[in-house]
């Protein structure tokens, strides 16, 4: 590994922790950002020559900070220098001064403050994703335009207004109370799984590109996990990123179509993703508080435990699915319990269970999708045509329109009911 | 003298690799590690998962399961070598074979008391 790769992982996994804490003392998001970006330039000069600190995030922020405190002082800022202002000098005793004042809780709470502001309730969703991405993962704007398919003007001015938006927003500086630092918590975990979905949701051309989307949410489930280590849903929600992800090989095609559960390969199934998956869970149950993201990690598990998709458990998957609808009500989640029931009691009772979705999922290309299947394994092949019809003007991708057709070519092929795939 | 030669680094750091540079380091550490097997030196060999996964059983009475791992550091244990060195001069020079391979970090040296090579497949 070269010097400068060297510098710019110490850079990025830092970067959290440094950004976290500029933004306590300065409570200005971008002036924070622009001392951090002032103290790496410095570090690139600094370190090569004297090596490497022995707490990069330490360096940065004191280097970082007084940068910045100096900067105001020369005026070239309007603002008020933060009150609590004793100058540190560029020493290596200053250095370990400051990383024991700062080790420990306020670490955590400058993270999670610093995750937390960029899930704002004011910001749209994909603002809240981008912003997350440039703040806390420190991708350039140009990598996430690129994964976010706009162009990088596009993706510019979404993050300038996000950021404007929290500026004017009030966030708390104080150390959160208990109430308010699980609520931080839970939203946090929401924006982590949004940026995973928004690359585990592509798919064809653009799966390649925005994969690295699930890593940074992977990356961002960790941290959080490493600094609330006893949280059974923040343990649940990477295993359940971990255990979705290590499938990413065998997703697709080499024509970018969706290899469903059942087809897919899964020697190439990432062993290593689902070893930690499986360990992350099997703590969280131990704390007998189940969520959400525990229940949806526990089915993601029983898939990867199988190694033949007729070892799957469904009978557990079903009452797994059985739980998260009665903590989450969602005709999603039933449609995907559906696909459980079709395996462990057969298609008509599946049917049966979606019937009353019909009117909630009238434009959902999924629902379609299963409940051709269904129809499909029934022999009830005009039917299934038409759902599978349906399903297709519904598509969101290429690919799933290509998987629907692939249904529908069988049906044309073969009069005859036969074992048709189902799920997701 | 069996060496245990306990592997220390910033757990963020090596995270925060790219799978290529994930995959350039074990690629140079295979190297060292085949010249030890070939000299028939090479122990057990151990990468663990992040801390994120430990869980620490504290032997009080009665005892107490904690999440994480033992001790809160800036560096974590992150994998361990066994190797049969003459010396501490020896074990050294193999911790250096492998600070090579891969940088940054620190490698901690401790003679192993009590040996037991166990059963478990690979």
């Amino acid at each position: 590994m070269t010097d400068t790769a060297w510098i710019d992982n110490a850079l990025t996994s830092a970067r959290p922790q440094a950004v976290g804490a500029l933004l306590r003392y300065f409570r200005n998001l971008d002036t924070a950002e622009e001392a951090f970006q002032n103290a790496c330039l410095r570090a690139l000069k600094s370190w090569p020559q004297n090596g490497p600190p022995r707490d990069p995030a330490a360096w940065l922020i004191m280097v970082g900070r007084n940068v910045a405190i100096d900067d105001i002082r020369r005026g070239r800022k309007q603002e008020p220098l933060p009150e609590d202002d004793h100058a540190i000098s560029d020493t290596d005793d200053a250095e370990e001064q400051l990383a024991e004042r700062l080790d420990g809780s306020h670490y955590r709470d400058d993270i999670l403050r610093l995750l937390f502001i960029c899930c704002h309730p004011d910001l749209p969703a994909t603002q809240q994703i981008a912003l997350a991405l440039r703040i806390v993962s420190g991708l350039t704007v140009k990598q996430i335009a690129r994964a976010f398919l706009v162009s990088e003007v596009a993706m510019e001015q979404r993050i300038t207004r996000a950021k404007a938006r929290v500026a004017d927003a009030d966030v708390p500086f104080e150390t959160p109370g208990a109430v308010e630092r699980t609520e931080r918590l839970a939203a946090v975990a929401a924006m982590i799984y949004l940026i995973f979905n928004e690359g585990y949701s592509a798919s064809g051309d653009t799966a390649e590109i925005r994969s690295p989307l699930c890593e940074e949410a992977i990356r961002l489930a960790r941290l959080l996990l490493r600094l609330f280590q006893s949280e059974p849903e923040i343990m649940g929600l990477t295993a359940l990123l971990l255990l979705q992800h290590a499938r990413a090989a065998a997703r697709f095609d080499a024509d970018g179509v969706v290899i469903l559960l059942d087809d897919q390969d899964r020697s190439r199934w990432n062993s290593k993703t689902i070893a930690e998956g499986l360990a992350l869970i099997d703590k969280a149950m131990r704390h007998r508080r189940s969520g959400p993201y525990q229940i949806q990690a526990a089915i993601a598990a029983l898939h990867a435990r199988a190694e033949k998709p007729e070892d799957t458990d469904w009978t557990q998957i079903d009452l797994l699915y059985g739980a998260l609808e009665v903590m989450q009500p969602s005709p999603v989640v039933t449609l995907n319990r559906a696909v459980a029931v079709s395996k462990v009691r057969g298609p008509e009772a599946a049917l049966e269970l979606i019937e009353p979705l019909a009117a909630r999922l009238s434009n959902y290309f999924h629902y379609f999708g299963v409940r051709g299947a269904f129809l499909m394994q029934l022999g009830r092949n005009e039917e299934a045509r038409v759902a599978f019809d349906r399903a297709i003007a519904l598509a969101n991708t290429s690919a799933e329109a290509a998987h629907i057709r692939m249904h529908l070519d069988r049906l044309m092929r073969d009069s005859q009911p036969r074992g048709a795939k189902a799920g997701k | 003298m069996l060496y245990a030669i306990l592997c220390y680094h910033d757990e963020d750091m090596v995270g925060s690799w790219s799978k290529e540079q994930d995959a350039a380091v074990m690629t140079r550490l295979a190297v060292v590690h085949d010249k030890l097997a070939q000299q028939g030196r090479l122990g057990p060999v151990a990468r663990l998962l992040p801390t994120t996964a430990a869980t620490t059983l504290r032997k009080d009475d009665p005892p107490v399961v904690l999440d994480g791992p033992f001790a809160e550091t800036k560096e974590q244990l992150l994998g361990f070598y066994v190797v049969d060195c003459k010396n501490l001069d020896e074990a050294l020079d193999v911790a250096r074979d492998l600070g090579k391979a891969n940088p940054g970090g620190a490698y901690e040296i401790r003679p192993v008391g009590l040996f037991t090579p166990g059963s478990v497949p690979k």
